[in-house]
C-alpha cells in the first residue's frame, strides 16, 4: 500500500498526502472535526489553544495566495506558531538541498511542513524523509493531488445537500486533466458513496484513468448537466498546457463555460462550486460565480475549518503503540 | 454499590440552592451554559425548573483540553453554542460531575474568548474528592466519596442515572 505513510501504527492520520486510499470513517472524521471548528469563528477571540507551542512551516515552492493564506489562518486560529518559508529567496537558490533545508528546519523543532510543490510526488517524498515527530500536508502537488481543498469540497457539499452523498449526483466541469483538484475531489466522491460523478470536458482534457475511476464522462453541457445537484468548474490551467488543447478561451466559454442558462439545465436547487482562481468569461460567467446557487465564497471559509481539523488530527495522535489512552 | 440516588430529588433540591444564591448576589437574569455531555442534561433540566429566560448555552472543552499532546483530539466534538453575548454577563456553568477540576478550567477558559462574563458560578450534580486546581461548586447536588480508580458516570438523557464502575484490574 503506497499511502501507509499517511497513517501511524494505530491508524490515525500522520500525514495528508492523498485522500486515495483512506476510509470512508477518516474522511467522516475530518468533515465532524471540521464542523466543530467553524464555531470558533463565533467567537470574539477567534483562537483555540490546540495546538499552542507547536510550529507550522509553510514551505510553498509554487506561488498561491488563497492556499496558503488559509493554512496560515488555520493554524494561527489553532494557535500554532507558523513560519512562512518564501522558498525565491531562501538559500534553495544558493544550491542548498531541498533535504538540507528540511533538516535545518527540523533542528529548529518544526512540528508540520505544509508543502506547496509544482512536481507531483513532491509532498511524498518529503514525507518519506522528515523525522519521526514531523508530519507532512500536502497543499497541492503538481497534477496529483490537493487533498485538503478535495475534502473542503466535500464538506461545503455536505453543509448543503446533507451527509447522504449516494443519493448526490455531481459534475465536474472543464480541465480535468491538469487538475489535481479535481483528482482528490474524485477520490473523496468515491469513498464517500457518491450516486453519480460525472466528467463534462472535450476529449483533450479528460485523463485516460477517469472512466477506471468510475466517472461517467461526457462531451457536451446540455446532458452533462441533466439533473445533476452539484456543478463543479474547474479553472482552465493554461500555464500548465503544452499544445493546442483548446481552440480558444472564447470558443471554450461557448462550449464548456457555465452561463446562466447552462445552469438551467442542471437541478434547480443546484449549488456552483470553483476551486478559484476564477478566470470570469473563461470557464465561468460572472453572473453565476456571484448569483444565488454559487457557494465559491463558502468554499474559502470551509477551507480554514477543514485545514484546522487534519491540522490537529495530524498533531494531535496518540503516542505509538501506547495503546488505549487514558 | 450504594442505593442509586434520587435524581429528580437532587435536580430540585440544586435548583433552590441555585435561585438562593442567585437571589443572594442580586443576580436577576444569568445565561445558563451546560458542559457537554452529562453537563447539558443537568443544565436542561435546571434551566427548565428555573424557567431562565436566556437560552441555554452548550460547550464541548474537546479544544481547550490540556492533555491533547498526550491523547490527541476527540474524534466526536460537538460544537459549541452560546447563544448570547458573554460580555458582562452572569455565567452559570454546569457539569455532571467536578473531579479533578480541569474540565471546569478549560471551561472558564474557553467561556473567556467568547467575551469577558461579570461573573461565573459553578453547579454540579456530583462533587467528589481529587482535586488538582483551586476550583469548588457554588451549589453541588450530591457529594461522594470515592476511591481513585472509581469512575461516576451520568446516563441520559432521558431518565437520568447515575453508574459507578471500578476500574480496578
Amino acid at each position: 500500500m503506497p499511502n501507509n505513510i499517511q497513517l501511524d501504527s494505530n491508524g490515525n492520520l500522520r500525514h495528508f498526502l492523498t485522500v486515495e486510499g483512506l476510509k470512508r470513517q477518516t474522511l467522516t472524521e475530518i468533515l465532524d472535526l471540521a464542523e466543530s471548528f467553524i464555531t470558533v469563528d463565533a467567537q470574539s477571540v477567534k483562537k483555540v489553544p490546540l495546538l499552542r507551542g507547536k510550529t507550522i512551516a509553510n514551505l510553498f515552492f509554487e506561488a498561491s495566495t488563497r492556499t496558503r493564506t488559509t493554512f496560515e489562518l488555520a493554524a494561527k486560529r489553532l494557535s500554532a506558531d507558523v513560519l512562512n518559508i518564501n522558498i525565491q529567496t531562501s538559500a534553495t537558490t544558493k544550491g542548498e538541498s531541498l533535504l538540507d533545508m528540511l533538516h535545518n528546519l527540523e533542528a529548529m523543532h518544526c512540528d508540520m511542513f505544509v508543502v506547496r510543490h509544482a512536481d507531483s510526488g513532491a509532498a511524498h517524498f518529503i514525507a518519506r524523509h522528515v523525522a519521526p515527530h514531523v508530519s507532512v500536508v500536502n497543499a497541492g502537488d503538481g497534477r496529483h493531488a490537493h487533498p485538503t481543498q478535495g475534502m473542503l469540497d466535500m464538506f461545503t457539499i455536505r453543509r448543503h445537500k446533507g451527509p447522504d452523498f449516494g443519493r448526490l449526483r455531481v459534475a465536474i466541469v472543464g480541465d480535468i486533466m491538469h487538475s489535481r483538484v479535481a483528482r482528490s475531489q474524485i477520490h473523496a466522491l468515491n469513498i464517500l458513496g457518491v450516486g453519480e460523478l460525472r466528467a463534462i470536458a472535450p476529449k483533450t482534457l479528460v485523463p485516460p484513468e477517469a472512466e477506471a475511476l468510475g466517472v461517467h464522462v461526457f462531451h457536451d453541457m446540455a446532458r452533462g448537466l441533466k439533473d445533476v445537484d452539484v456543478v463543479i468548474m474547474l479553472r482552465l490551467q493554461r500555464e500548465r498546457m503544452q499544445g493546442a488543447l483548446i481552440p480558444s478561451g472564447s470558443e471554450f466559454f461557448q462550449l464548456y463555460g457555465l452561463s446562466a442558462d447552462t445552469l438551467a439545465l442542471a437541478k434547480p436547487d443546484a449549488i456552483v462550486m470553483h476551486p478559484g482562481p476564477i478566470n470570469r468569461g473563461i470557464e465561468i460567467d460572472s453572473a453565476v460565480a456571484d448569483g444565488g446557487q454559487s457557494v465559491i465564497l463558502e468554499q474559502v471559509s470551509n477551507g480554514i475549518a477543514v485545514r484546522m481539523a487534519v491540522m490537529s488530527m495530524c498533531l494531535g495522535r496518540a503516542p505509538e503503540a501506547a495503546g488505549e489512552g487514558s | 454499590m450504594t442505593t442509586q440516588p434520587d435524581i429528580e430529588q437532587t435536580l430540585s433540591a440544586m435548583a433552590a440552592g441555585l435561585r438562593d444564591t442567585l437571589a443572594a448576589r442580586g443576580i436577576g437574569n444569568p445565561c445558563m451554559v451546560g458542559i457537554h455531555t452529562g453537563g447539558v442534561w443537568v443544565a436542561r433540566r435546571l434551566h427548565a425548573l428555573l424557567g431562565l429566560d436566556e437560552p441555554l448555552g452548550t460547550l464541548d472543552i474537546s479544544f481547550y483540553r490540556d492533555d491533547f499532546s498526550r491523547i490527541g483530539v476527540h474524534p466526536q466534538v460537538k460544537p459549541s453554542n452560546l447563544p448570547f453575548d458573554v460580555e458582562g454577563r452572569h455565567i452559570v456553568l454546569v457539569d455532571d460531575v467536578l473531579y479533578t477540576g480541569r474540565t471546569i478550567r478549560a471551561a472558564l477558559n474557553e467561556i473567556f474568548d467568547y467575551g469577558r462574563p461579570a461573573s461565573v458560578m459553578l453547579a454540579v450534580l456530583v462533587e467528589r474528592g481529587g482535586r488538582e486546581l483551586p476550583i469548588q461548586a457554588d451549589v453541588a447536588g450530591l457529594q461522594m466519596d470515592l476511591e481513585a480508580d472509581q469512575q461516576v458516570k451520568l446516563t441520559g438523557p432521558d431518565n437520568l442515572a447515575l453508574t459507578i464502575q471500578s476500574h480496578a484490574e
